[in-house]
């Protein structure tokens, strides 16, 4: 198993505040905006993104909240392990707002697929974006892309990309693992 | 995440401690999704799940049928009293005649103690136990319990008294495996005709004076007194009943703490509870009915997952 560094701190950090500028380019103030971070890894970028569009460009009222796609993922009883749920804390219905989803990786993107439809419970969204820190190419099953990326990389099948995040207790830092 | 030791939910004494924690985090989940705007979820779009009810039911029917719809399962029902078990078909030909319809599951609920059981040694869809003649109740018991972890913060060394018939009551018997399970303390308190001869055996406390049994505990768990299944008398007259066993606001009043309520239906107004007792906050009555649903989500969910394709 060898294991490469992508990102280190100083890297993800440089690309959470161009992402960041990115949505305030489209999003202004958010007003009309929510963030919605995938459960389980996207809740952590989620949340770095909130806070550095809060403390570094002052943007007031940004709602941010967290969706659990297991119950609508489409490979209940597929594979060899049982689906771990999470909570959702959505405290704001999405009707007629724009919605950014934000997860880590985007692999093949299933999950994707899956917030879509799970999305739908709490309302008709006007528009919905995807913001991914790592953009694993050529590994999609499904016809989906991100609007905003932080680094794209090139992962063959038996290579995974590991996110692993400073709350976790180690550096943020993006690991390409070949098994 | 792990999952649950059994395939079929026959009972609470086939479960472990476990199996209950693990049930009811996905229950907590389910709750949240049973509260949205739209309480649906995909997940069981490929199973399908007959309810069999060889006896009469009116909450734990729609309670479950409700669960398996908003897990987008294909259900369908089927009562003894509209079927041919009246024309003298065997448990088991009726349930393998509706299985060769391709059914995953089946929710059961029969007169007949180990029911259940018996239909799990010979068929091969999951089977939940929706009641087996005074035997078990399992996802009543359940549903009691998160019902308490959510008022209480947890069930764990919570003083429970069951008032009422004991006897012949499996919502009794469910939930005072599921309670020690948990490590709460369980006393059953009612006539003594009415409780079992050797239910002390099962290590709980035995009381026959109700007021004693509320000055003891944290929450009381009063059932119905079963008439249709009584073929004696067991007590003199059901105002003597009232008297000695059932709960009135006035009686609370008198005791220098707050005891949570709860029934698990159908409430006689009046006999074992006063209306102004199942009305009141003190009662969480009608939690336990939202709680149910979630909770046979989960049970459901859960078993599904271990189906393979």
């Amino acid at each position: 198993m060898s294991q490469k560094v992508l990102l280190n701190a100083k890297e993800v950090n440089i690309i959470l505040h161009r992402l960041a500028c990115q949505l305030i380019e489209n999003h202004n103030d958010f007003s009309n905006t929510v963030l919605i971070g995938l459960q389980p890894r996207g809740t952590y970028l989620a949340n770095r993104l909130a806070q550095i569009l809060k403390e570094s460009y002052k943007i007031k009222n940004l709602e941010l909240g967290f969706l659990d796609i297991t119950f609508f993922r489409d490979d209940f009883r597929r594979g060899e392990k049982p689906l771990e749920a999470n909570s959702t804390q959505i405290d704001f219905i999405v009707e007629d707002k724009k919605v950014v989803f934000i997860d880590d990786v985007l692999y093949t993107g299933r999950s994707v697929r899956a917030a879509l439809t799970a999305i739908q419970s709490f309302g008709r969204p006007t528009e919905i974006e995807l913001l991914t820190l790592i953009d694993r190419r050529f590994s999609r099953h499904l016809p989906i892309q991100p609007n905003y990326r932080g680094r794209q990389v090139d992962a063959i099948n038996q290579e995974k990309v590991i996110v692993q995040w400073d709350e976790q207790g180690q550096a943020d830092t993006v690991f390409l693992i070949n098994q | 995440m792990s999952e649950l030791s059994v395939n079929h939910l026959l009972g609470i004494k086939y479960l472990n401690k476990n199996d209950i924690k693990l049930i009811f985090e996905t229950a907590d989940h389910f709750k949240e999704v049973i509260n949205r705007p739209i309480k649906k979820v995909p997940s069981l779009r490929d199973i399908t799940i007959a309810n069999l009810f060889f006896e009469n039911s009116t909450r734990t029917k729609l309670s479950f049928e409700l669960a398996e719809k908003r897990l987008s399962a294909d259900v369908i029902n089927f009562s003894a009293s509209q079927s041919s078990v009246k024309k003298g078909e065997t448990l088991i030909d009726t349930v393998n005649n509706i299985l060769s319809m391709k059914v995953d599951m089946v929710v059961m609920r029969h007169p007949n103690p180990g029911a259940g059981v018996f239909l799990s040694k010979h068929i091969k869809a999951s089977i939940i136990n929706a009641g087996d003649g005074a035997h078990e109740h399992p996802t009543q018991a359940l549903l009691d319990s998160y019902s308490i972890r959510e008022r209480l913060g947890e069930v764990k060394g919570k003083k429970v008294v069951i008032v009422g018939d004991i006897l012949h009551s499996r919502v009794a018997l469910s939930n005072i495996f599921a309670l020690q399970l948990q490590g709460a303390e369980v006393m059953v308190c009612g006539p003594k005709t009415l409780i079992p001869k050797y239910i002390s055996s099962l290590g709980v406390k035995v009381e026959t004076n109700l007021l004693k049994a509320l000055n003891w505990c944290d929450v009381a768990n009063m059932l119905r007194v079963q008439n249709e299944r009584m073929d004696v008398s067991y007590f003199p007259s059901t105002r003597e009943y009232t008297q000695q066993y059932g709960v009135s606001k006035a009686l609370l009043d008198s005791l220098n703490k707050e005891v949570v309520i709860m029934h698990p239906g159908p409430i006689n107004r009046g006999v074992e509870i006063t209306s102004d007792v199942a009305d009141s906050d003190q009662a969480i009555i009608l939690d336990q009915v939202q709680n149910g649903v979630a909770v046979r989500m989960a049970v459901i969910y859960l078993l599904a997952s271990k189906i393979k394709q």
